[in-house]
């Protein structure tokens, strides 16, 4: 299998072969350039699949098993499928004190499925996360890359509405 | 949009740039940008050591380190590149400033990875943010682009005849990759394990190389610090802590936010005055001075500065700058709970007392919270976060005991309340950790 972007072989966009094949020029060592390209390899197919792992390992030149082994200490980095939509809510100490279990259970009778469980229609998937940087305005909870700030039950409500909408109007 | 919150006794040295659109680089130009760098170059490696040992700026990531005493460790002959790194992998829980300096200066970042490559004889260096702070990687990106584009990154920059580089990447989600060393190991495409030192990175580090690794706001410090001066910028601290930092606020207060206050301000002021006191009329019960990691203070023990040397003699930490205030109504042990469950999940297991310590303390506090356990239980909470201490590759084993022991130590009483089946005076627990019982 070629991995030369623009080539038959690569499963990644030609733009993101493209970002590849610069990406490893940019380190001292090739292998620096791991992490990133997982983050957006998950980013573009939806999770870290056997043949982005392959290709992954192929184009640093390490074994796949070396790939794996990166990808189970982040815990960004996933596996298997998540939603379109992947809420995550924060509990650690600074939510926890302003109600962040609350929006984390109320978010799990809203979406009717538990801590790391994904929808029937794969929209949305629901995760309890650390900390994730928004201490003096939390509540808080992440929508893939999205912060949503001093959050209340109708809040969350809100925000998992506007991304239903948003999804309706994609047409899918 | 992250922003910043005001209060009259607020000194804006960090956050000058803030709200003013300084992501543009021709705003950050037009409010003294680059202008450090400039004098840096003038300077020369000596000068900006003296510059930086003047100001009394210590680290801002947690340990408190002088900033300009760590840049003089790196020798000036060696046989690999030298490197700067910036960590911006913020994770601490409590802490959440790093994401405003980036957010709103991408530029102040830039400059002072500059100056410090200056300072060492770098030509390239490094700006890491953790995963989940995505969205700043297009602004630094935007950023760096900016910066190549005027001539003050790349080949010859500033028409000096130096050539320095950087590069910006985010991680992938994981605390302990904020400890230096387990960082430099992300950057080199590994798991996060943290390396056993010496040698000190400043002598082996990113490949092998000489490496300055510092804090996102410690490295964003440092073109203030030539802007006004090292002398000036010492002034506005207190003996032995230069300067201003950006405390965060969080918890019960009636105004969290991030505050840009002097080193050594009081920090009873800051609860009751910046963050204008506990919410909902209740009282105060307990304060985490600096991020989970650090020891709790007791409402009698807050009249104190907020430096690292009078919050040390207080029997805590100033930390990450991340202060969490508790009211009456919060359970200890739950608290203690949340707590070590974090520290439990990030404890990446290379080191034994921190694998096999944080996993039978998350236990215990459970079985503690829900009602299962008996007196010999809390002594024995003790006992494991001590035999913590001290005992493992990164500080990730002691950022679990040390807060343990806190709780335990002046909330012993509160710990006995949930003894003998009696569970929870405060909360019932949830449904996960009753089954544990």
């Amino acid at each position: 299998m070629s991995t030369q972007s623009g080539q038959p072989g690569t499963i990644f966009s030609p733009a993101l072969a493209a970002r590849f094949d610069k990406l490893v020029t940019l380190y001292p060592v090739k292998r620096s350039a791991l992490v990133p390209m997982l983050l957006y390899a998950q980013d573009e197919v939806g999770y870290l699949s056997d043949p982005v792992i392959a290709e992954v390992a192929q184009r640093i030149g390490i074994t796949e098993l070396d790939v794996r082994n990166v990808i189970s200490y982040y815990s960004l980095l996933r596996t298997k499928p998540a939603g379109k939509y992947n809420v995550q809510v924060c509990t650690n100490i600074s939510c926890m004190l302003r109600g962040g279990n609350e929006i984390l259970e109320h978010c799990k009778k809203k979406l009717g499925i538990p801590n790391k469980g994904v929808t029937p229609d794969g929209l949305f998937s629901l995760e309890e996360v650390e900390c994730i940087g928004a201490c003096s305005w939390a509540p808080a909870a992440q929508v893939n890359y999205d912060f949503h700030e001093n959050l209340t039950p109708e809040k969350i409500d809100g925000v998992l509405a506007g991304y239903k909408a948003a999804n309706r109007g994609t047409g899918k | 949009m992250a922003t910043i919150s005001t209060h009259p006794d607020c000194v804006p040295v960090v956050s000058y740039r803030f709200g003013k659109g300084a992501t543009a680089i021709d705003k950050y130009l037009e409010l003294d940008g680059y202008k450090s760098a400039r004098k840096a170059l003038e300077l020369g490696p000596d000068g900006i050591i003296g510059e930086m040992k003047a100001s009394n700026l210590r680290g801002r990531g947690g340990a408190g380190f002088p900033t300009g005493l760590k840049w003089s460790f790196v020798p000036k002959q060696a046989p690999r590149p030298k490197y700067v790194l910036v960590n911006g992998d913020e994770s601490e829980p409590g802490t959440c400033k790093d994401r405003l300096i980036f957010e709103h200066d991408p530029h102040s970042v830039i400059e002072g990875v500059i100056i410090a490559g200056l300072a060492i004889q770098a030509k390239m260096g490094f700006i890491y943010l953790r995963g989940e702070y995505r969205y700043l990687l297009k602004i630094m990106e935007k950023a760096v682009e900016d910066a190549y584009a005027k001539g003050f990154l790349g080949k010859n920059i500033f028409g000096s005849g130096i050539d320095f580089d950087i590069v910006t990447q985010t991680g992938a989600g994981a605390y302990e990759v904020g400890e230096e060393s387990a960082l430099m190991e992300s950057l080199e495409g590994k798991r996060g394990v943290p390396r056993i030192r010496p040698p000190f990175p400043a002598v082996v580090g990113l490949y092998g190389g000489p490496t300055i690794i510092n804090n996102a706001e410690t490295i964003a410090t440092v073109p203030h610090i030539f802007r006004i001066g090292g002398a000036e910028y010492a002034k506005l601290g207190t003996e032995r802590n230069g300067g201003t930092r950006l405390f965060c606020l969080s918890g019960h207060l009636q105004r969290p936010g991030v505050y840009e206050l002097p080193m050594g301000y009081n920090l009873k002021r800051m609860i009751y005055e910046v963050g204008g006191g506990i919410r909902d009329g209740k009282k105060l019960k307990a304060v985490v001075p600096g991020g989970s990691s650090t020891p709790v203070l007791l409402p009698e023990e807050i009249d104190i500065g907020m430096d690292f040397d009078q919050v040390g003699k207080a029997g805590s930490m100033l930390g990450s700058g991340g202060v969490v205030v508790l009211d009456e109504t919060v359970c200890i042990v739950e608290f203690a709970l949340r707590t070590m469950k974090f520290y439990q999940h990030e404890s990446c297991g290379w080191c034994i007392p921190c694998r096999e310590g944080t996993d039978w303390l998350k236990k215990s506090l459970t079985r503690l919270h829900a009602g299962g356990a008996v007196d010999k239980d809390i002594d024995n909470i003790r006992y494991l976060a001590e035999n913590m201490l001290g005992r493992t590759f990164c500080p990730l084993g002691d950022a679990a005991a040390m807060p343990t022991l806190g709780f335990v130590k002046k909330f012993r009483k509160e710990f006995e309340d949930h003894l003998e089946g009696r569970g929870c005076p405060y909360h019932k627990a949830r449904e996960e950790e009753t089954a544990l019982v």
